[in-house]
């Protein structure tokens, strides 16, 4: 009876934290401006469906496309145990479930743990392919201590959580053979029966290491949970919603400022009286970016896929996509602190422009969109980067000598040379 | 200081001048282009806008594709016409430097103009061009059937209407297809260029990155009309590299502005005798022996 309120406690408890945080996420990204991003709404299910659900763009790379499906499904199915074990939990009960399924019981205890050695498996690898093999992909001066600690926490974590599971079935295996008190048989347990005869003998250390690791097991997903908010793995929840409000326009596309059409048409026609707008063009800030620009921040798991196949990064220059997804992460949640501490309109003199963003990292990109083909979760980096140089250009007017020349001939000359309009149908001569 | 100032392509222009690589078609005698103004005061409406764009006015080396494009639109009887003076920048480059204002003030204007002569369809020489009027025209105002010159090709290809000659140049060469980052990723155009090269009976080739893999050719973004940022090497360098580790002895590409930066890319690894980079539009156009 202590034990279930104990775990009541802790289950309430870790569920409350979880939810604060989750808010807090939610306050965040609504602090971007407005964009829509509700049309289309079949097509939205149907890039969901694709690209989160089935990991579709994952394949692309596909060694880590298959480690990470392991996991991916382990992950998935193996929670349906834990709706058991929170039973259990709850009402006192063991193995809830046996009774009710009979035989599709044993058969699902069986998957869980082929799944549960697989994930173990996955997770090693990921583990050696970024510690031992020093994967190229992971590192980058945005790789700093905590990105490379935090990737390396989860998949400890997720080994852990694997193995006190294993090891939990195994000793409730060999206290099902002896037909010791509740423990009744449940299956044939296709991984746990062979680490079962390293256990001891005894049912008393049995129970002890079968209840050690129930709770080590339940406690490690709580905590984890509300690590996620915290982590670059909070995407395996906001991956879902991401994709769905991903682009659909062609890549190239880029959206036309609607601010910019009211003063335009005013300047072309005099008699046109825009509605006011206020608010700076571009982004200097976090919150000058839309919503869903925070979204993709907060989806970002740091793989690198982006930067990997950026021209400018791969030619020595110093943008990275990824570093423009981490900074504008780490920028926000600042901005957050700020508000929780200071309340809503406190300036600490820093910017996502210059405190976390050089201004060589944004001109040194192509718009070449292969960081937003890469993403295997439809973030869009080049639309950051837009906001910024649109910033830096209408707000400041502080772009490089040469693109000012550049402006100054379109405007001048109809084109982006010195050449004159009067000499732009000579090559018919 | 102006000087001090010259891009990329008007350097191009003076180095290009005398380059022994320069074979696509020469630049031959003038050419007959009819331009929409000439048309509309005849009372004719053409079928079809040729969007030259500025590099395809401007760039020596460019002109030659447009001159292939005017041929190509000449030999099928195509009834189109040119801006010709009247054209002006679409505003992409204003635009992927940041100045929206420009942008919009080139589209508005340009819309202006194109919906005065009720043009309907557009056929552009540059992914640049082609990207900008297509998607980001419509919400100004500005609503037309936009084409690529290579999805034009592809169309004609179809129709039968282009067909390679016997004893064309392309016959058993090693070609390889540069995708452009506007025309591919940023649109999916990727068959129509290749479908244009396969009627050749060549020997095509991918380069490692290729398609949606796609690697920049570094002009893109406005970087065409600025310096690059410090780095350990040039983008368009990095490009050549995989055209050399395919054995192509034929880049082609469908962009003016990869035709540069290829171009010096190939300059820089000085190639220049066993790789040439020659436009979608002047391979069609020499395969039929236009």
């Amino acid at each position: 009876m202590i034990s279930q309120l104990i775990f009541l406690v802790l289950f309430a408890a870790a569920v409350a934290f979880f939810t604060q945080n989750v808010r807090k996420i939610r306050r965040n990204i609504l602090l971007g401006r407005a964009i829509d991003r509700s049309d289309r709404p079949a097509e939205r299910w149907a890039v969901m469906a694709r690209v989160a659900l089935g990991q579709s763009k994952m394949t692309k790379r596909p060694v880590a496309a298959v480690l990470h499906i392991l996991v991916y499904v382990g992950f998935v199915i193996i929670n349906i145990e834990v709706i058991e074990i929170l039973i259990d939990g709850l009402f006192g009960s063991h193995r809830v479930f046996a009774s009710v399924l009979g035989g599709l019981y044993g058969l699902l205890i069986g998957s869980f743990e082929v799944l549960a050695l697989l994930v173990w498996l996955a997770c090693a690898v990921f583990l050696i392919r970024r510690n031992a093999l020093k994967l190229k992909r992971f590192s980058g001066v945005e790789m700093t201590a905590w990105p490379k600690s935090d990737a390396n926490y989860i998949l400890t974590t997720e080994i852990l959580l694997m193995s006190a599971f294993l090891l939990m079935n195994a000793a409730d295996y060999k206290l099902q053979a002896l037909h010791y008190g509740h423990y009744i048989t449940a299956g044939s347990f296709p991984v746990s029966s062979l680490i079962a005869p390293l256990l001891p003998a005894g049912t008393g250390s049995l129970v002890i290491i079968e209840r050690a690791c129930w709770w080590f097991h339940i406690l490690g997903i709580l905590a984890f949970l509300n690590y996620l908010p915290y982590s670059k793995h909070f995407h395996i929840i906001i991956a879902f919603p991401n994709t769905w409000y991903s682009k659909l326009q062609p890549k190239a596309e880029f959206n036309n400022m609607a601010s910019v059409t009211a003063e335009v048409k005013a300047m072309l026609d005099p008699s046109f009286v825009p509605e006011t707008q206020s608010g700076r063009f571009g982004a200097k800030d976090v919150t000058d970016l839309t919503w869903k620009n925070l979204m993709d921040a907060y989806t970002c798991t740091e793989c690198g896929r982006c930067t990997s196949v950026c021209p400018a990064n791969q030619t020595g220059k110093l943008l990275s996509p990824r570093k423009i997804m981490m900074d504008t992460r780490d920028r926000l949640t600042e901005v957050g602190k700020n508000i929780d501490q200071h309340g809503k309109d406190h300036d600490d003199g820093k910017a996502l422009l210059d405190s976390y963003i050089s201004r060589e990292e944004l001109w040194a990109c192509t718009t070449c969109n292969a960081c937003t083909e890469a993403c295997p979760v439809n973030i869009d980096p080049l639309s950051i980067i837009m906001e910024m140089r649109r910033y830096i250009v209408m707000e400041e007017s502080t772009a490089p000598g040469s693109l000012n020349n550049m402006f100054g001939n379109v405007e001048n000359n109809g084109a982006p040379w010195k050449y004159s309009n009067a000499d732009r149908f000579n090559w018919a001569k | 200081m102006e000087d001090q100032n010259l891009n990329k392509s008007e350097i191009e222009n003076s180095k290009s001048a005398n380059n022994s690589l320069s074979s696509g078609e020469g630049r031959g005698e003038a050419i007959e282009v009819p331009t929409m103004a000439a048309m509309v005061a005849a009372g004719k409406v053409p079928e079809l806008l040729f969007w030259v764009g500025c590099a395809g006015s401007f760039d020596e080396r460019a002109q030659r594709i447009t001159r292939s494009i005017c041929k190509i639109l000449q030999h099928v009887g195509i009834s189109y016409a040119v801006l010709g003076t009247e054209e002006s920048c679409t505003g992409d480059p204003a635009k992927r430097a940041g100045n929206e204002f420009l942008f919009q003030m080139q589209a508005m204007t340009n819309i202006e103009l194109l919906n005065a002569y009720e043009v309907k369809k557009i056929v552009t020489g540059c992914p640049h061009c082609f990207n900008t009027l297509k998607n980001e025209y419509p919400s100004l105002g500005g609503n037309y059937e936009v084409i690529h010159h290579t999805q034009l090709i592809q169309q004609l290809i179809d129709e039968g209407k282009l067909k390679p000659q016997d004893g064309q140049p392309f016959k058993g060469r090693k070609i390889t297809y540069h995708d452009a980052c506007y025309l591919g990723r940023g649109n999916e155009v990727y068959e129509a260029p290749r479908s244009a090269l396969e009627v050749l009976d060549a020997d095509l080739v991918e380069m490692k990155r290729c398609r949606s893999n796609g690697l920049c050719c570094g002009a893109g973004g406005a970087q065409m009309f600025k310096e690059p940022e410090p780095g350990k090497k040039e983008i368009n360098v990095e490009r050549i590299e995989d055209a050399i580790e395919a054995k192509a002895q034929i880049v082609a590409s469908a962009c003016p502005f990869c035709m540069t930066m290829l171009r010096d890319g190939v300059k820089h690894h000085e190639k220049e005798q066993e790789i040439q980079v020659l436009d979608i539009a002047e391979i069609t156009a020499q395969a039929n022996g236009l």
